[in-house]
């Protein structure tokens, strides 16, 4: 059997580079990444079959509900080469797998040194997999390209076969066929890592760097730190030092991933596995960090690491406002986990206290937001996302700007905002309406290329301003679900950006001011005045509803009086039950806010700024209560 | 201290669409039963039920529905007698009959008056056909004349009808129309209700299916002005948001109610105030005979209310009426927000009151709310 017992395998701390092999699954969602690793774990027995489990390396809820992963994992798995009959050491680092995550993935494959590339043969390569596959050949991966589900039977296998040659310059006969679900195969790609993928090198006698890819806060163990070894060793006990920030710590716990944790005598070049050092916040032991020995410190960082840096920005706050401190509290505890949140406090006039958070994407967004309502029970409302501007005024000054409200007053000299590359792979008949979409979202097109017969890829330079605004779900519906999309930031441009408000009774709502392009601004004061017509309810004076540039009103709507509100029986019985609706009514009130002398009902914000799942929650919560 | 007396009668012979009253048709409590089979014992339930309540001479006492006029003139005026032996009439006891048109006759009426009615009110709700039939109303609007008539000419000293407005369908045109035939008649009185629509009705659900269409706030708006205007026109003032009278012919029993006074309401469902007390009897009529005779407690619920509900409550009940509100009931925080009010012309300030404007009116409820609960 090529699977080999554990504890006769080669041990952590002293296996030859030779003996091992670290690659990464690139894949996108739901082509199969996890069931073929589940395969794996079956087939090298690290798991036994008893415990086996659907998706068995992802931890949270949430990746195994969405089935996408959050966080990467490294799991050693022993294997004897049918090819050779040797042992060997294969280390499969997992990949998160989303536009949001470029960086860290980048991390992950900065940690190997080949890639499975593989690809669902019943519907081809996607946009981020093809982004992922791009950046793992700019790192010098060795590629094998897999078509996985051959067991399908709507399955293409040579159509994609050629897809992904012309991709990667390889031959359509070179493409692995794998059944992630059968197993089929799987044995086959095994040997073909160790074939193909190159050991390791680094120098053992070298002071230690190992590149930390991933960082994850455990609640009991603190912060565990994923890493591979590129130089030196790492030892339990040994003190420890981050290169970016000099701090020390102690080596509490090395050891590996298998699948499950198991403490060991240390890390040796090449190798990959985890390091607990009591630290409690990721913040400390940072994604892409180079790790040495206070004792031997290296003077040379492994290249690449960079701050996180968020990109999208949006209000969170409580339904409740009673709940801020629990919002606080569960924003402190996620942090410990997530490098990349940052928030600060915000008061909004119309949405009460929370929180500005910045984020890398709108995945991330998402998803800090459903761990902060599903472990910790909020109930949230974000304002509508947006990104960093950065304003420059007439006398030199520049302001950052990442809520429309600190958009500055005085005279602007010029705004930029962040431009993306982006990447569009889509079957070739819908090219026309992504082309309309990427021209009405100001983009710039840089090229197109068929990558098979009937697919294209698209790349526009597009504003992330305008991909932040619902883009992605226009994409989907544009091309029935088939369109992918993947960007990378391109730096900051000049646009002719204004800021819009939203007067109510000539008094601006900071929650309803936006950014938009001057062409666009029209548009979007028609569209905000006549929703909020709609949706504020008529109050006991005239109210004007105004968007205006500055000073110029480009928008007006009105809101009429109110003429009744009257119940006109109250006799006898009626009087109770009066009195219990008023009383009921003015728990409604409650969630009226006001601006100015104006009652804004939370529902109008929410309707006005948020998603349809937040309408749809507002609702909810409001039934629950009557 | 003074006790009224609310009298229920829970009986109809048919349920119109709109009405969510506590009401039953004879064939619903008990299939194939006549109105004779299942009132029979009410009276005797009626009487019992009296023992329990306090001995204050009665100023008012009010027969509603249901619909009371289906009785005969003698099983009400065994209530009559038994409270007037029992507890004593003031000098100008008000009682009042709710009528339905359709089941007036002459002889019926002399009836009333000689059991001790001196009030007669009749569900006029209409004058246009199309609106009395959405409403599911079965009589004939020329009988309202016909009942007015004979009324008077019976010898009621004061004659009620009331209106509903804001049905599905009902122009402003067609609302003019109801009230000038209903200030042709010779009443004294008028009650007018904006139709509401009761989850559960026939109504609702024809609502819901998207059958009828509910007018919306700015018309039922223009309605109530109309009638206000129309009533003063005619000598008939308003004393309550819904209520317009000549000069002594308000209803001493309803004004009651919203003073707060003390009443007691006799029969399934009826609601009971003493001091700051707030009780209810079992709503269903069989149940509420087999306790009475079975000499059990027959109060469904009640309530206690706190020092700042009777505030509130006397809030709510007193911006309804003409006189207005005593400022003494406000606190400044209150006078700050009825300011905003007052300036946009919802309210006046007369002496130590707070007066409602026809356009106040219209929104009593949300001025209420804002300040009170």
């Amino acid at each position: 059997m090529p699977a080999i017992p554990l504890a006769k395998a080669p041990q952590p701390a002293a296996t030859k580079p030779a003996q091992i092999r670290n690659f990464c699954i690139i894949a996108h969602i739901d082509h199969g990444k996890s069931t073929l690793a589940d395969r794996m774990l079956g087939i090298t027995e690290v798991v036994d079959a008893r415990n086996m489990r659907a998706q068995y390396l992802d931890r949270m809820d949430i990746e195994r509900e969405r089935g996408i992963t959050i966080k990467s994992q490294a799991v050693r798995l022993p294997w004897r080469s049918s090819l050779d009959g040797q042992e060997y050491i294969l280390n499969m680092i997992d990949t998160p797998g989303h536009v949001d995550f470029t960086y860290e993935v980048s991390r992950s494959l900065a940690a190997c040194e080949g890639a499975v590339l593989l690809v669902d043969c019943a519907q081809g390569i996607e946009a981020q997999t093809l982004a992922n596959l791009y950046l793992a050949m700019e790192n010098n991966l060795t590629i094998i390209p897999v078509l996985n589900k051959i067991d399908l039977p709507n399955a293409q296998p040579d159509k994609f076969a050629a897809e992904l040659a012309r991709l990667i310059g390889c031959q359509p006969e070179d493409c692995f066929r794998v059944s992630g679900k059968t197993g089929e195969g799987v044995a086959e790609l095994l040997d073909q890592i160790v074939a193909q993928i190159p050991a390791p090198v680094g120098d053992a006698n070298a002071p230690a760097r190992a590149l930390i890819f991933d960082s994850v806060y455990d609640s009991y163990r603190g912060v565990v730190t994923y890493v591979r070894v590129v130089d030196g060793h790492l030892s339990p006990r040994e003190q420890i030092q981050m290169f970016s920030t000099g701090v020390r710590h102690e080596a509490l716990e090395v050891g590996v991933i298998s699948p499950e944790p198991v403490a060991g005598k240390g890390l040796g070049v090449g190798e990959v596995g985890y390091l607990i050092t009591g630290v409690k916040d990721v913040r400390q032991s940072r994604v892409g960090d180079t790790i040495t020995t206070y004792n031997n410190p290296t003077k040379k960082a492994l290249a690449g690491y960079k701050d996180p840096k968020p990109m999208v920005f949006s209000g969170l706050f409580p339904l409740d406002g009673a709940d801020f401190p629990i919002l606080r509290d569960a924003l402190d505890k996620l942090q410990l986990n997530d490098a990349a949140l940052v928030y600060e406090p915000e008061s909004s006039a119309a949405l009460g206290f929370g929180f500005r958070c910045g984020f890398l994407g709108l995945l991330h967004m998402e998803i800090v937001r459903e761990r902060l309502e599903r472990e910790h029970k909020l109930n949230l409302i974000s304002t509508a996302p947006n990104v960093v501007y950065n304003v420059v005024m007439d006398d030199g000054k520049q302001v950052r700007v990442t809520n429309p409200s600190e958009f500055p007053d005085g005279k602007v000299a010029a705004v930029f905002e962040p431009i993306v590359k982006s990447t569009i792979l889509a079957p070739s008949e819908y090219i026309g309406t992504i082309m309309e979409l990427c021209q009405d979202r100001r983009g710039t097109l840089l090229g197109m290329d068929y990558i098979s017969e009937d697919r294209v890829e698209i790349r526009y330079d597009l504003p992330l301003a305008e991909i932040v605004f619902d883009f992605f779900d226009q994409l989907k519906s544009r091309t029935k679900g088939y369109g992918s999309l993947d960007y990378e930031e391109k730096g900051d441009a000049e646009g002719n950006l204004v800021k819009v408000d939203i007067l109510l009774q000539g008094e601006a709502v900071d929650a309803f001011s936006a950014i938009v392009h001057r062409d666009k601004a029209y548009s979007y004061g028609i569209m905000m005045t006549g929703k909020l017509r709609v949706l504020i309810p008529r109050q006991q004076f005239e109210v004007p509803i105004q968007a205006a540039i500055g000073s110029r009103i480009i928008a007006r709507e009105s809101i009429r009086a109110i003429r009744k509100d009257v119940l006109a029986k109250c006799y006898g019985g009626d009087i109770s039950r009066k009195r219990k609706l008023l009383e009921k009514q003015k728990e409604g009130k409650k969630r009226m806010k006001m601006v100015g002398r104006v009652e804004v009902p939370q529902e109008a914000f929410v309707a006005a700024l948020a998603t349809d799942a937040d309408i749809e929650k507002v609702k909810a919560a409001r039934k629950a209560s009557q | 201290m003074s006790l009224s007396f609310y009298v229920h009668i829970p009986y109809c012979i048919k349920r119109c669409g709109y009405c969510d009253f506590n009401t039953y048709t004879p064939a619903e409590l008990q299939d194939g039963a006549t109105l004779e089979i299942v009132s029979n014992d009410y009276i005797d339930a009626v009487l019992i039920e009296l023992q329990r309540a306090p001995s204050d001479v009665v100023p008012t006492i009010f027969f509603g529905g249901g619909t009371p006029s289906l009785l005969p003139a003698d099983d009400l005026g065994r209530v009559i007698a038994a409270i007037k032996a029992r507890n004593g009439l003031t000098t100008d006891c008000e009682i009042s009959l709710e009528a339905n048109p359709d089941s007036i006759t002459a002889e019926k009426l002399s009836r009333y008056l000689e059991v001790g009615f001196n009030r007669i009110s009749f569900g006029m709700q209409s004058a246009k056909p199309h609106v009395l039939a959405t409403l599911d109303r079965t009589h004939n609007p020329a009988n309202v004349k016909k009942a007015v008539t004979m009324a008077r000419a019976a010898g009621f000293p004061s004659i009620s009808v009331d209106l509903i407005y804001g049905t599905p369908g009902e122009s402003l045109t067609d609302w003019q129309e109801t009230l000038e035939a209903a200030l042709s008649l010779d009443i004294d009185h008028i009650s007018a209700y904006a139709l509401i629509v009761e989850t559960g009705t026939k109504l609702a659900a024809q609502i819901k299916r998207g059958d009828l269409i509910m007018p919306n706030d700015d018309l039922m708006a223009d309605m109530y002005l109309l009638i206000d205007q129309l009533c003063e026109t005619k000598g008939m003032e308003w004393y309550e948001l819904s209520n317009w009278a000549k000069p002594g012919h308000a209803c001493r029993h309803n004004v009651g109610y919203w003073h707060s006074k003390n009443w007691w309401g006799l029969g399934p469902g009826a609601h009971s105030h003493l001091n700051a007390k707030r009780f209810w009897n079992v709503k269903h009529p069989t149940t509420y005979k087999q306790k009475v005779f079975a000499g059990e407690s027959i109060i469904a619920e009640s309530e206690q209310l706190t020092p700042a509900q009777l505030k509130d409550e006397a809030i709510m009940l007193g911006i309804r009426m003409r006189e207005g509100l005593q400022l003494e009931l406000l606190a400044p925080y209150q006078m700050e927000v009825l300011a905003t009010y007052r300036e946009n012309g919802y309210l006046e300030l007369a002496q130590d009151r707070v007066l409602l404007t026809p356009a106040g009116r219209l929104i009593a409820d949300r001025i209420v709310r804002e300040i009170t609960f």
